[in-house]
């Protein structure tokens, strides 16, 4: 049986929650973004918020355990892991936004591709995107570092080439919605140029939820490139990298602990915040799709 | 009549049964008696409360607030009653046929075995025994094949076959209390009647009381013995199904008689208005906003049920609240 | 449902040949000569095109191609030069079962402490035992594996000694052997799993239990477990077993990290070390087999969806 009342201020309700403040709403995706704002900064600002140079070494203070000279401690070659991990700050964010904006530019093109083709193309093209996908990213991307070698800037073109699946994906999958709106056909039969009609009816479809796509998959190209780095495989050592940080203490774990942790719990927060970030962006964007549903 | 040899030991009397849900209450003090062995019509809109009564007295009621008490012969105040015990008397004691069979039974596992597991936790029986008793139970309701039914997921069976299938697992306990809400909403109007009749006769042949819920007020006296008039989660008539249908007092039943008799349609027309919503009842009678007959003091004084008859006062008698009855 | 099934099979082996051609061409594409790579310095113009010949490098790319991958399939993958084996022997005899154990250990960890809290946190629905339950998904899902490896190798194999940190014991000579080194690594790679299955589960599982056939269960009296575990879980086994096998290239990148962390000697560790000492067909032969793992699994997941919800099995 239904009840009346409840029904009826539903819209009033959603009407007062749409006056209020995204960041009133939702106070974790706040704190988050405040979050992923403060390491934005570090990243900017290293060299003048970093105490020490990160690639100093100083054998005079090797290993040394978190004290007032050196906050977070020291590695094995006692270069200061402070200094280091707001460096890795840079190079995670600029590793992790240049691969995301790779992977979307990439997917962008085959999936309007796939998207517009039609006929045995669009099917090649999405065995294509079934292919790139049956092989996770982190995998695609050790086998492109392969071919590439190592380095920020190899590490940046194989992550963001094993992007590219899931952004032709749904770059195709909200082509697929414009088409079926008919514009494409309409345009046609009026014989207005296929480019305008991409230009003016299917990219400013596409563009928006492309964009979404993009905010939330960074965490996941820095995960995948942190992780490369991790292997041993993605930025060479002296660079300050997180990954390559956890890696280098993780033979030190027994009597230096703070080595791994402190890049790793830098590592750790980013990806946390990015991701409430990124859940709540979406949600907000497409109340239907709730997180676990 | 033989309603007075029952009516010294009800089955089940539910007395003061108020339902809220948030703010809006849904139930508001409804009363009523069963007879042992009798079938009780509850007739109404959608949303006067009929099935909430049903969900209620099953302890099924999720996410609101009960009130009141209702004896079930034997077991006591089944709303009070701890849920352990209340697991033990559903099944056994008191089971529900619910409207939509094709909801109401789990996708995911055959018929057969859904039946199977009722009979063997309520009678105890071996699982050869339980095989044995559920082709008997098939038959008994209508399902031809009832050996090979047994192996049919709920999706293979038709509306009516579902239907066949969950009267068959309410009454695989032998309870003396069936809950049927509105068994026959989601089915073809030529099934409609053979299910209501099945449901009858089973029900019946056992000697269980039956509540019925219903749209329609032809069927429900002509099925039932007894009716009782929601509207708004109040009571506003009840008695035996002869008295209510042809001697009705409240305004409202010979409305809903009126919507049946005119149309002649199967299914009940609502009267024309609206009924209150639940953050706007008035003080007083609940259909004083649409009612023809309505007096000043209709929308402040809320009317008591009172006996037709002064000479006939029992819990099964002829009731209604009116302060201006036909 | 057979033709389905079989275009499900045709649509994964046009997938298998794409990922197999891709795969080749990575050879092809790979920086440095091979003739040259296998000479060494000082060669013969004639030894290098005796040589070519030899390997085949003449001949059109669909040809080479072919020869491969009847090497391929006929498991004569190459050999090894750094682990000076028989790449076959290496990477699907030696490697892979590693991998397999650990992400089917995993995978088990995953969904006997997943299902269980997300049941448990969709009946206690908007209590605090919920809400600590969706503060642990939310930082399982987003914290990176290999630190988390890190951090349980210095608590419980530094600090308190409980577990060993490294080595792999088979369990399938020493079942309790090999599950007690599998703890760890099984603890780290499944914690994402195991945060993603407590919020699918509580997510689907509350919208299962609104269903009629629960009330339905409940009012013919069967018991309150009965009806969460039979009627409710028994319901929300097809989007479990959907997201899986979504998920499942997560695991296996997951695995990939733990064995690194832990010195498991996986296709992981294959294909790092493979990377490092610039072994293209161990690269090849790695990349391949979690190709044919994913695609076999998701395969799988697709046929099994008429054994889950019987309602598919008569669809045409």
């Amino acid at each position: 049986m239904t009840v009346q009342a409840p029904l009826l201020s539903a819209p009033a309700a959603r009407r007062r929650r749409g006056r209020r403040s995204i960041f009133l709403r939702r106070p974790f995706f706040t704190v988050a973004l405040v979050v992923a704002a403060g390491y934005l900064l570090a990243a900017i600002f290293a060299p003048w918020v970093a105490p020490y140079d990160p690639v100093l070494q100083d054998t005079n203070a090797m290993m040394m355990p978190p004290s007032g000279a050196h906050l977070l401690g020291t590695d094995s070659y006692g270069q200061d892991i402070l200094s280091r991990v707001i460096f890795g700050a840079r190079y995670a964010l600029v590793i992790g936004l240049c691969s995301v904006l790779i992977g979307a530019a990439g997917g962008l093109v085959i999936g309007l591709a796939a998207g517009l083709a039609g006929g045995w193309v669009e099917w090649a093209l999405m065995r294509l995107i079934d292919s790139i996908l049956a092989l996770p990213s982190l995998i695609l991307a050790v086998a492109f570092i392969a071919i590439l070698g190592q380095g920020v800037d190899k590490v940046v073109i194989a992550v963001g080439l094993s992007m590219i699946g899931p952004f032709a994906r749904t770059v195709r999958a909200d082509v697929m919605q414009v088409r079926v709106q008919g514009f494409i056909e309409a345009a046609h039969l009026m014989s207005i140029p296929s480019l305008a009609v991409v230009w003016r009816h299917v990219l400013p479809n596409v563009i928006f939820p492309l964009a979404v796509q993009v905010t939330i998959r960074i965490s996941e190209a820095i995960l995948v490139s942190s992780s490369l780095s991790f292997l041993g495989i993605g930025v060479t050592p002296p660079t300050p990298d997180w990954g390559l940080m956890i890696a280098e203490g993780r033979d030190f774990v027994s009597f230096a602990p703070w080595m791994s942790a402190m890049p790793g719990f830098a590592l750790a927060l980013l990806l946390i915040a990015l991701s409430i970030v990124g859940d709540g962006i979406r949600e907000e964007v497409d109340p239907k799709s709730r997180r676990g549903a | 009549m033989k309603m007075d040899a029952i009516a010294a030991d009800p089955l089940l009397a539910v007395t003061d049964l108020t339902v809220y849900r948030g703010q809006a209450k849904i139930l508001d003090r409804v009363s009523l008696s069963l007879a042992r062995g009798e079938t009780l019509a509850l007739v109404g809109e959608s949303g006067a409360g009929k099935s909430t009564i049903a969900t209620a007295l099953m302890r099924l009621l999720d996410g609101a607030e009960v009130e009141g008490q209702a004896d079930l012969s034997g077991a006591g105040d089944l709303l009070a009653l701890p849920e352990a015990q209340m697991v033990r008397l559903r099944g056994r004691r008191m089971s529900m046929i619910f409207q939509d069979a094709g909801a109401a039974l789990n996708p995911a596992y055959t018929v057969g075995r859904q039946l199977i597991s009722v009979l063997r936790r309520t009678m105890g029986l071996d699982r050869a025994a339980a095989r044995a008793r559920a082709v008997d139970l098939f038959t008994q309701v209508g399902i031809n094949d009832a050996e090979a039914r047994l192996s049919a997921f709920p999706h293979q069976l038709s509306g009516g076959m579902q239907q066949r299938v969950m009267v068959a697992i309410a009454l695989a306990g032998n309870p003396d209390l069936l809950l049927a809400d509105e068994p026959t909403s989601a089915l073809d109007v030529t099934i409609q009647a053979q299910i209501v009749r099945l449901i009858l006769s089973l029900t019946r042949d056992r000697g269980a009381s039956c509540i019925f819920v219903l749209h329609d007020l032809a069927l429900a006296s002509q099925a039932c013995d007894r009716i009782v008039v929601l509207y708004a989660g109040q009571v506003v008539e009840s008695g035996p199904a002869h008295d209510v249908l042809t001697r009705n007092r409240h305004p409202y039943t010979r409305q809903l008689q009126g919507c049946v008799l005119e149309i002649g349609r199967k299914d009940l027309l609502a009267p024309e208005g609206n009924v209150p919503s639940h953050d706007q009842m008035p003080e007083g009678c609940r259909f004083a906003t649409r009612c023809p007959r309505a007096l000043p003091h209709c929308a402040t004084e809320p009317p008591p049920l009172a006996a037709a008859d002064p000479a006939r006062t029992g819990p099964l008698d002829h009731a209604f609240a009116c302060w201006n009855p036909e | 449902m057979l033709r389905q099934a079989l275009g499900k099979i045709g649509q994964t082996l046009v997938v298998l040949f794409i990922v197999s051609v891709a795969t080749f061409g990575l050879l092809k594409l790979a920086p440095g000569d091979p003739v040259q790579i296998m000479l060494g310095s000082e060669y013969s113009p004639e030894a290098y095109e005796q040589l070519t010949i030899e390997m085949g490098l003449d001949r059109p790319f669909l040809t080479q191609y072919l020869d491969w991958a009847t090497n391929f399939v006929t498991g004569d993958w190459g050999t090894s030069f750094v682990a000076r084996t028989d790449i076959f022997t290496y990477g699907f005899m030696e490697a892979l079962p590693v991998t397999l154990t650990l992400a089917s250990f995993s995978l088990a960890f995953a969904i006997l402490i997943g299902v269980p809290l997300g049941v448990l946190s969709a009946v206690k629905k908007d209590t605090a035992c919920d809400a600590g339950s969706a503060v642990l998904a939310l930082t399982g899902t987003a914290f990176p594996s290999f630190l988390l490896g890190i951090l349980l190798i210095w608590f419980f194999g530094v600090k308190l000694g409980w577990f060993p940190v490294m080595g792999y014991v088979s369990p399938w000579q020493d079942f309790w052997g090999g599950l007690y080194h599998m703890i760890l690594p099984g603890l780290t790679l499944s914690t994402y799993f195991i945060a993603m299955i407590t919020r699918l589960t509580r997510a689907t599982l509350i919208e299962v239990l609104e269903q009629p056939y629960i009330a339905a269960a409940r009012a013919r009296g069967e018991p309150g477990w009965r009806v969460i575990w039979v009627h409710g879980v028994r319901n929300i086994a097809m989007p479990l077993v959907t997201i899986l096998g979504l998920q499942l290239g997560t695991l296996l990148q997951g695995t990939v990290l733990t064995e690194t962390v832990f010195n498991l000697p996986g296709i992981g560790q294959m294909l790092t070390s493979a990377v490092l000492g610039r072994e293209y067909m161990v690269v090849q032969a790695g990349v391949m087999m979690t190709a044919f793992l994913f695609i076999g699994v998701n395969l799988l997941v697709d046929l099994s969806y008429p054994i889950l919800d019987p309602r598919l099995r008569d669809r045409r």
